[in-house]
């Protein structure tokens, strides 16, 4: 660690992985609902449960977002954080909205106040403070990095990174919007997260990805900007227009359908262009860096990446499919490996990568951390397995067959048995990764290798 | 820590930092981004203007080409709807547009070819040229959607139609754009920048080309 305030990505850290606890234990609870139907139905209703489980987790992702901003912003610019203390003030609004967030969802405080009760809309239920607080959160972070970034060194990785950061928070007003008419409250409503996911989010994960394997790898900058430069006109070519693959049955106008299938279905293109990125520049490595595990990470995270998002997202796309498949499980076996593969690896990549600097630690104890990784992959890939199985036969079901929709979740029953056997190895896995990122260990199992430079080609 | 002063590149680059107790040893990967937009982009690099513009382009092509594979599909659901619905496009004004169009591709290459002689003024002239065949066939594209709205078709009469305006429409977007683009390098006209945006628009000469069949001609 170069710069004092790369510290501050350490809190940021630390309070997502607890988040991240929370969310996987939330899914755990919500795959045993699936089980077990009327289990904490009064105490904790399943839409509470499920809405714990999303919204945990895309505030665990932007928690890292911001931790891996102000871990790598300092190194790119070559200077220290603007205002440390904004950057600690950020964090304290974001912890205390959460907070707010989950006793307003959990008892329901105020019912139908404007301002402390919840919205009612799903997934943006958050009661209005705590929005307005996440927009001024966004404000403070956003002048912080920025002014960083224009007094020091400008380079793609933080010019993209930034693109990225500026259009979660515009994107994010969005929520604020909430128009009459129920079309085009569903149209806005898609701009916050969806566009995120297809667009901006994709630029800070070919940022981050791109910073972790010039680290990693030691190959030349200049090969590396030239990979996120096409891989970001990829991601914006397709992914904003994309997005109108979720139009085709809110009541847009019918063209949405072909600009929604056309579009979409291009949307494998960046996900595969990082796929191609990050395994040639491991092939061309002229460095062996010693933490094998973020290189794991990061090699999974774009692999995962293109079969979650990319494959998983093309599978149910195209306008005649979604007409059967939309809402069934073959949506949650995407949504499940896309977020997963995407973000949740790149977090974990990134603190893979960052926890040994950040608490100056020379062992990584990253047999375990790898060690967590397979496990948490195959535990995923099996339920992303699971569900579309499930999928298949419930849209077959459902929608072929018009068999009732409590019927077909009758029989879907074996396949959230195995969900559920699937979840709780991700758990484990969770507790292991969690494990070897805060707790030392005497020695390393991997020997170090040698670091002496080699002679360039 | 902070550096405010910093030294020039060269100085910065042979600046190898001591091994630190993390791993992160020499700093070669980390070298000042200056010609990462030129240099080698492999098999790009042989194509003549900015490899990002083929980038697009590729892109371009292959969302026409999904539109394509889309409009295939739709019109194999119903094919006496397309057929029918096909005879109430204006072949005539589709085959002028074409015609303008080529032509104003042709002065496009002409442009590059004076570029490269050094003859920027010339140049420009065809550039110029160019850039108002654009216009003209933007011209006779409104007319034609005026002959349509004027009959009651609209966007969303049938599959037909939908198709007919996402594709041309999208297509004639693409044409303001490259006018937009060929005045831009017609104002800063160095021979790379000419090449980069004549490229651009050949593609949207080529993506009329194959549309203008597909959509206006094909039983």
């Amino acid at each position: 660690m170069k710069y004092q305030t790369q510290k501050i990505a350490f809190a940021y850290f630390a309070v997502a992985m607890a988040l991240f606890a929370v969310q996987v234990l939330g899914g755990f609870i919500a795959a045993y609902v699936y089980v077990n139907p009327n289990f904490l139905s009064e105490l904790v209703p399943f839409n509470i449960l499920r809405m714990l489980h999303t919204n945990s987790l895309v505030v665990w992702l932007l928690l890292g977002f911001f931790g891996a901003a102000y871990y790598l912003i300092p190194e790119e610019a070559e200077r220290e954080i603007e205002s440390p203390m904004l950057a600690y003030l950020q964090l304290l609004i974001l912890v205390i909205g959460t907070a707010g967030v989950v006793v307003t969802y959990l008892f329901d405080l105020f019912p139908g106040n404007p301002v402390l009760g919840k919205e009612g809309r799903e997934f943006l239920e958050q009661p209005l403070w705590v929005k307005l607080g996440i927009v001024v959160a966004a404000l403070i972070f956003l002048y912080n990095v920025t002014m960083t970034v224009l007094k020091g060194r400008k380079t793609a990785i933080t010019n993209v990174l930034l693109l990225g950061l500026w259009g979660i928070a515009i994107f994010f007003l969005f929520s604020l919007y909430n128009p009459g008419n129920l079309s085009v409250d569903k149209m806005y409503w898609w701009y916050v997260v969806h566009i995120w996911v297809e667009g901006v989010w994709e630029l800070v994960m070919a940022a981050v990805l791109a910073f972790l394997l010039l680290k990693l790898t030691g190959v030349d900058r200049e090969v590396i900007e030239k990979w996120l430069y096409a891989i970001v006109a990829l991601s914006l070519f397709t992914g904003l227009l994309g997005t109108g693959h979720h139009y085709y049955w809110i009541g847009t106008p019918g063209y949405w359908q072909w600009v929604g299938s056309i579009f979409s279905s291009l949307e494998v293109l960046p996900f595969f262009a990082m796929v191609l990125f990050s395994f040639s520049m491991v092939w061309k490595r002229r460095r062996e860096h010693p933490n094998n595990a973020a290189l794991l990470w990061s090699l999974g995270c774009a692999v995962l990446a293109f079969f979650g998002a990319g494959v998983w997202g093309f599978m149910h796309t195209l306008h005649p499919i979604n007409f059967y498949t939309h809402g069934t499980q073959i949506t949650a076996a995407h949504g499940h490996l896309a977020f997963f593969g995407a973000y949740v690896s790149l977090n974990l990549a990134v603190i893979t990568y960052a926890m040994p600097h950040l608490l100056g630690r020379e062992p990584y104890n990253q047999v375990l951390n790898m060690v967590s990784f397979w496990v948490m992959a195959s535990g995923m890939a099996f339920m992303t397995f699971v569900l579309t199985f499930a999928g298949v036969v419930q849209t077959h079901l459902q929608r072929v067959q018009g068999e009732n929709y409590m019927d077909v979740q009758d029989q879907l029953g074996l396949f959230y048995e195995m969900r559920l056997a699937a979840g709780a190895v991700v758990v484990i896995a969770v507790l292991i990764y969690l494990y070897s990122i805060f707790v030392p260990r005497k020695g390393e199992l991997i020997k170090r290798p040698d670091t002496a430079p080699t002679p360039a080609e | 820590m902070q550096c405010q002063n910093q030294p020039p590149a060269a100085e910065r680059v042979g600046a190898v930092g001591a091994p630190s107790a993390t791993g992160d040893i020499d700093r070669r990967g980390d070298s000042l981004p200056g010609d990462s937009l030129s240099g080698d982009w492999g098999p790009l690099s042989q194509l003549p203007g900015h490899p990002m513009m083929w980038i697009l382009i590729v892109s371009e092509l292959l969302v026409f080409g999904a539109a394509f594979i889309a409009f295939a599909a739709a019109r194999s659901g119903d094919p006496a709807l397309f057929a029918a619905s096909q005879d109430s496009l204006d072949r005539l004004l589709g085959a002028i547009n074409t015609m303008v169009l080529l032509t104003s591709g042709l002065f496009a290459a002409l442009a590059v070819n004076a570029v490269a002689q050094g003859a920027t003024g010339r140049g420009r002239a065809f550039l110029g040229i160019a850039g108002g065949l654009g216009l003209v066939f933007l011209a006779i594209k409104a007319l034609e959607y005026a002959e349509k709205h004027a009959a009651g078709i609209g966007f969303d009469t049938n599959s037909f139609f939908t198709l007919y305006y996402l594709t041309t429409g999208f297509h004639a977007l693409h044409v303001i754009a490259g006018i937009a683009i060929l005045a831009l390098v017609a104002w800063r006209s160095s021979l790379e920048n000419v090449e980069t945006g004549v490229a651009f628009w050949h593609m949207v000469d080529l993506i009329w080309v194959l549309l203008f069949p597909v959509i206006y001609l094909m039983r």
